[in-house]
């Protein structure tokens, strides 16, 4: 089968791969580029374990067709730390122990960075709106909610 | 957050608590929040092969021939696994610890029992490939009539699902068809009462739906072993399952798991290693098979369904006299775990309530519908489901408040339960009354008075006189043994005299006789 020639950003470094007609990028992302972050949970658009933020915008990679992303944008949440410091998400996450399993965490904080970068102070609604599209089969939502609102308060008081 | 109520019990606590009531930070967390956490999923290996199943496509047939012909030539195919490369292809999980009689095949040979049971597998470059070539296997079915209802399997004359068990009811100690609770004269208790309420609850099978699916990668290691990567909720005990299947020493693998993204009981099956292991051993190369969503949804063992009926006997001013249980436990094709999950149902019986005569039938029982298995606290609560539904209407039927129905019922420290056990340390009382209070439930002051270490032993620690049911006379069972206690059975003979000591089974070597009081192993 012919292969296609892609290049973008990933994390903030250009990247280039060949990759199969039809491939999509959660497919891309793990075995192409190796970036293990976004997970397979569905593979259907239903569980939002796969979410990562292209040009800013939250998408479900595994429905994403691979060669859309050509020229663009593509963050993950092996992007999002400072360095070695904790994205103010995680380090909410972490101390309000909103992760179980941990499995669709990576998805949700996607999500959760997406509000938090068009809108630093949500409301509790529109957090969890924010993350209507992210399955936590643990079903720890609550703690998950608090963590964003808790990482939007820790923005506040930095502003 | 948690609140621990220190004023209830607290004589009998030593409060010096190190840990208790303090939030501990969660040894994954740092993994977790920065998506570096290791699933098995995330291995990925050079040359990895992926496996794929041929799943049946009827509930119940006779499989009369398995065409794979034009499969082998597709593209990309490496090798194709059928029933009788697997070189022990009969197991049942419990049989780690001598419970139970192996009943399922890795792979159907002769005959399926569910729809979805897994036939053939195919070892290919990638997935696409294994799943295009899936479609050129050619299966000839016969279909048999098919039983999907627990009462239905029991009936004399129904379709045999499972031939190692003919009757379609899991067999406990060779002789036993059901789990059986008796305790006083529950048809006396029932004509004596007030009120008699008779209930049928019927629950469904439950997916646990993990976010991850069920799944694991193996590859052959440097050393002739196996290094299996793997989403099971029961590392050890799936590395010994693997290692019945496929008749190695428990060594060969090195099992690496313990990073799990959900299971909930969905992933103690054991259900992909063996494949994977033994794809692995027939390629040479890594191997990874892992369940799509919608083998996940629709094939993955559920929580089993239960049919319980409860009749109970209450008396005017609420106390409840007679309580008589008939529960099915739908197993689905094959035992997995039901056979313990309906000793836990039984176990159960009649609820946290001191009742004076209580009885109890529960069976596992065996339907064409996907094999249940474990999840959260399976067959214990359905049980509670029907028996708390059941309180709440008679309940109502007496007049009485829910609340202090259940203060009224609730064992007391020192009664004597169905089981022959006393109570201790009983807390339901104050369980209730904190919720009441929670809740703002106006409850009287003698139930908010109530204790469970008052009014408790006494005559209610009696064990009332308990008719006996009739039996046909059966053959003296012989010890329960499975294919993987590879000792040799003991003798049945009478020893020749002089008498030595009579022969004993040799005891296996896994320990099973440790967990003899959980399952009700038959022990000497």
């Amino acid at each position: 089968m012919a292969k296609t020639a892609l290049q973008f950003r990933h994390n903030g470094r250009d990247v280039a791969i060949f990759v199969d007609g039809g491939t999509n990028l959660l497919v891309a992302l793990r075995e192409l580029i190796g970036d293990m972050t976004p997970k397979f949970g569905c593979g259907q658009g239903g569980c939002g374990a796969c979410s990562v933020l292209i040009d800013g915008e939250l998408h479900l990679s595994c429905l994403t067709l691979a060669e859309t992303v050509a020229g663009r944008s593509v963050e993950t949440l092996d992007g999002i730390k400072d360095g070695p410091s904790l994205h103010p998400l995680q380090r909410a996450f972490a101390d309000n122990f909103a992760a179980q399993c941990g499995y669709c965490t990576p998805g949700i904080l996607m999500a959760a960075k997406a509000l938090l970068d068009r809108n630093p102070q949500p409301s509790r609604a529109e957090v969890v709106e924010a993350i209507s599209g992210n399955i936590c089969r643990c079903t720890g939502y609550e703690p998950i909610i608090n963590a964003v609102l808790a990482a939007a308060s820790v923005g506040r008081a930095r502003a | 957050m948690l609140e621990l109520r220190k004023d209830i019990f607290a004589d009998e606590r030593d409060d010096n608590l190190k840990e208790i009531g303090k939030g501990t930070q969660r040894q994954d967390m740092l993994g977790h929040v920065t998506g570096t956490s290791t699933y098995f999923d995330d291995h990925k290996l050079q040359g990895m092969l992926h496996l794929k199943v041929v799943r049946s496509t009827h509930a119940h047939a006779r499989l009369r021939r398995i065409d794979t012909s034009e499969a082998e030539r597709a593209a990309g195919v490496r090798r194709i696994i059928r029933g009788s490369d697997v070189p022990r292809n009969l197991n049942t999980l419990l049989s780690l610890i001598n419970f139970g009689k192996d009943d399922e095949p890795s792979l159907a040979v002769d005959k399926v029992r569910y729809k979805g049971e897994p036939i053939v597998a195919i070892v290919a470059d990638s997935p696409r490939e294994a799943y295009e070539a899936i479609a050129k296997v050619r299966i000839d079915y016969e279909p048999l009539s098919a039983v999907l209802d627990v009462e239905d399997a029991l009936k004399p004359g129904a379709p045999v699902v499972n031939e190692t068990y003919p009757k379609n009811a899991f067999i406990y100690h060779d002789i036993y068809d059901h789990q059986k609770l008796r305790f006083g004269d529950v048809e006396r208790g029932l004509a004596a009462a007030d009120h008699v309420l008779e209930q049928r609850y019927q629950m469904s099978p439950i997916e646990h739906a993990p976010t991850e699916t069920n799944g694991s990668i193996a590859a052959p290691d440097t050393n002739g072993r196996y290094i299996v990567y793997t989403s099971t909720q029961a590392l050890f005990f799936s590395l010994d399952t693997c290692a019945k299947i496929l008749d190695v020493p428990s060594n060969t693998f090195h099992f690496i798991g313990g990073t799990v993204g959900g299971g909930f009981g969905g992933k103690v099956d054991t259900l992909t290693e063996p494949l994977s292991i033994l794809g692995a051993m027939l390629t040479g190369r890594p191997v990874r098979y892992v369940f799509g969503r919608e083998e996940e949804m629709q094939y993955g063992p559920p929580r089993g369904a239960e049919r319980i009926y409860i009749k109970d006997g209450v008396m005017r001013d609420g106390r409840i006299v007679a309580r008589k249980i008939r529960a099915y436990f739908d197993s689905g094709a094959y035992t997995r775990l039901s056979s313990y999950a309906a000793v836990k149902c039984a176990a159960h019986l009649p609820g946290p309530y001191t009742i004076p005569n209580v009885y109890g039938d529960v069976y596992c029982v065996f339907t064409n519908r996907t094999p249940a298995t474990a999840m959260r606290g399976f067959g214990v609560t359905a049980m509670d489901f029907a028996i708390e539904c059941q309180m709440d209407k008679l309940a109502h039927l007496v007049g009485m408040d829910p609340m202090e129905f259940r203060i009224l019922n609730a064992y007391r420290d020192g009664d004597m339960k169905a089981h022959r056990r006393e109570a201790k340390n009983c807390a339901l009382i104050e369980c209730v009354q904190v919720a009441a209070e929670k809740a703002k439930w106006p409850i009287r002051e003698d139930f908010k008075r109530a204790s469970s270490r008052k009014e408790g032993g006494g005559s209610r620690a009696a064990i009332p006189p308990t008719p006996r049911d009739s039996y046909a006379p059966v053959a003296t069972p012989s010890q329960q043994r499975t294919t993987y206690d590879r000792a040799p059975a003991a003798s049945r003979e009478p020893p020749p005299p002089p008498p030595p000591p009579p022969p004993r089974p040799q005891a296996p070597s896994h320990g099973a006789a440790r967990f003899s009081s959980v399952f009700g192993t038959r022990r000497r």
